[in-house]
């Protein structure tokens, strides 16, 4: 880093890169501030501080209804997602069979395909299969497409895992569930922390899939995008500034945790996630 | 070192979910774009008309165009956007270098909904924009072409998109050995020659991974088009959608699903292609 081109200062390119955050961060922090403004969502300045649409949040039952259908989802879509992923890590990791490289490549597709794609799949499968749409259909949608992201954590987590570990517990005469429970898991902790956390956020967030699949019973993505058709309101402004703290606070967590575990240099995650072998 | 009875119980039970709950699903999609819906009933024929009414109508096809164009764009405003922010923080930034690359990565996982619906209030025509303009004395009425256009659509979807560049140019970015660039501006290359032969190579296979991520989930994109878009940008993903809606024409929309699905795997494969003649050794 010592070169001479390196150490020179390039005031445009800083300014750019400060523009380009402006533009991350703007639409964020406008609909923050307007969550707090009493004559409602557009004009400027914003004035007139309230709480009123915290307030008028907190008292609306089909709001909370909505955050407990979502909680439930996303609590089935880490146990479906997070048990798969780890048995599809370990088979990407440690076993050979035929179609292996097809299996890879399909685990990992939802995670690169539009949403609608899956969501419509999985739609035609619940008609055929003579399911209902409910909550439960949402929770296979997301737990399937969702494999993909946990599969590609414990992965990068088996990768740092000292092998040697594992050979002297069989070595030493522990059976091989033994082993599993003793050594493998433990060692993957963080690894499984980390991608439930993500798979719960993302799980939480997701709409395109769960368009497709929704019964009767709306989850709150869901019941926001109902409400916009009727209209812009503060509160959407509100419970939106809520599922951004939330969201950026489980990905900070999820962020340290994955640093921890598997370090800041692999992110193969979106890096490339189709080769992530 | 694992025995055959653990490799098979670890492999079975992902192999038969993804199975039956990504491949059947897939299968059935392809079924449907094959049978035929007559008076609201599907009936389990078998025939390509779906496929033949799809490339005879000239309405698919101009939404077919316009969802090129708008990924395609998407695509290039988040490469412009991404690719210099990633130089600047591979390559500049130092020690604010972990903080930053933090605060481009937490939005790429934060709420679809939440930035969509930021947008939406911004660009209306009573909107935050607006009422800004007119404060600052710049436009005396409301400006509506800001929404429902296909200027928004992109406007919005490229900010989605932007952080997902960032990450795997940012990767690709930071593996370049420094060496090399120390070696470039040595041999008497200045930073520009620097940048367009060693730097600029080197960081191809991130930028094309980037680049098939915004394209690719833009191009099936339908709630932007829904949010902020209006009729005027209607997607090829909006045909398909209503199509399973209030349409109720099942066969035509699986038959649209089935060519961008195509369409995405041709993309990849290709993308892959390039990656491996591209990657750096």
């Amino acid at each position: 880093m010592s070169a001479s081109g390196s150490t020179r200062r390039l005031p445009l390119l800083a300014g750019y890169a400060a523009l380009v955050f402006t533009f991350i961060y703007s639409p964020i922090l406008v609909l923050i501030v307007y969550s707090f403004n009493r004559d409602g969502v557009g004009g400027f300045p914003p004035r007139n501080f309230t709480l009123n649409w915290y307030a008028q949040l907190f008292a609306d039952s089909a709001i909370w209804d909505s955050v407990w259908n979502s909680l439930f989802v996303a609590a089935g879509a880490v146990a479906v997602a997070l048990t798969l992923g780890l048995l599809a890590a370990l088979a990407l990791d440690r076993a050979d069979f035929p179609g292996k490289g097809l299996f890879r490549r399909l685990v990992l597709l939802p995670l690169i395909l539009p949403g609608i794609i899956t969501g419509l799949s999985l739609l035609m499968f619940a008609s055929i299969a003579g399911m209902q749409l409910s909550l439960t259909t949402v929770l296979l949608g997301h737990g399937t497409a969702l494999i993909s992201v946990a599969t590609t954590e414990i992965f990068a987590g088996l990768q740092k895992i000292d092998r040697a570990q594992e050979e002297a517990s069989l070595d030493l005469g522990a059976t091989p569930w033994q082993t599993f429970w003793r050594i493998t898991l433990p060692n993957l902790k963080l690894s499984l922390m980390a991608a439930g956390l993500l798979i719960f956020t993302l799980s939480m967030d997701e709409i395109a899939v769960t368009f497709f699949l929704i019964g009767r019973d709306n989850t709150l993505p869901l019941e926001i995008w109902g409400r916009l058709r009727r209209g812009i309101t503060p509160e959407i402004n509100a419970i939106s500034t809520l599922i951004f703290a939330a969201s950026v606070s489980l990905i900070v967590i999820w962020h340290r945790i994955r640093t921890r575990s598997i370090g800041s240099e692999a992110q193969q995650l979106l890096e490339n996630p189709l080769e992530a072998e | 070192m694992y025995s055959r009875s653990y490799k098979s119980l670890v492999s079975a039970p992902p192999l038969l979910w993804v199975g039956l709950f990504l491949l059947v699903p897939y299968a059935l999609m392809f079924a449907h774009s094959l049978w035929l819906v007559r008076d609201g009933v599907l009936l389990h024929q078998w025939t390509l008309e779906n496929y033949r009414k799809l490339f005879t109508n000239y309405v698919y096809l101009e939404v077919l165009w316009r969802t090129a164009h708008i990924a395609a764009s998407v695509m290039l405003c988040s490469i412009l956007l991404s690719y210099p922010l990633a130089y600047y923080l591979s390559f500049r930034a130092r020690a604010r270098k972990e903080l930053l690359y933090q605060l481009v990565i937490v939005p790429l996982w934060v709420s679809y909904l939440v930035r969509g619906y930021a947008w939406k209030t911004i660009l209306g025509s009573d909107g935050v924009l607006n009422g800004f303009l007119q404060y600052l004395h710049i436009t005396h009425g409301p400006v509506s072409f800001l929404l429902y256009s296909p200027f928004a659509v992109v406007l919005t979807l490229t900010h989605i998109y932007t952080p997902f560049v960032f990450l795997p140019v940012y990767a690709s970015l930071e593996h370049i050995p420094r060496q090399l660039v120390e070696a470039s501006h040595d041999l008497g290359a200045g930073p520009l020659a620097t940048f367009c032969r060693v730097i600029l190579p080197l960081s191809l296979p991130g930028l094309l991974a980037g680049a098939t991520f915004a394209f690719v989930l833009s191009l099936g994109d339908f709630l932007a088009p829904l949010l902020v878009g209006g009729s005027s940008s209607t997607m090829i993903a909006n045909i398909v959608q209503s199509l399973f809606g209030a349409a109720y024409d099942w066969p035509l929309g699986a038959a649209i699903s089935v060519c961008i699905l195509l369409l995405v795997i041709a993309l990849l494969f290709l993308t892959e292609r390039l990656e491996k003649r591209w990657a750096f050794k």
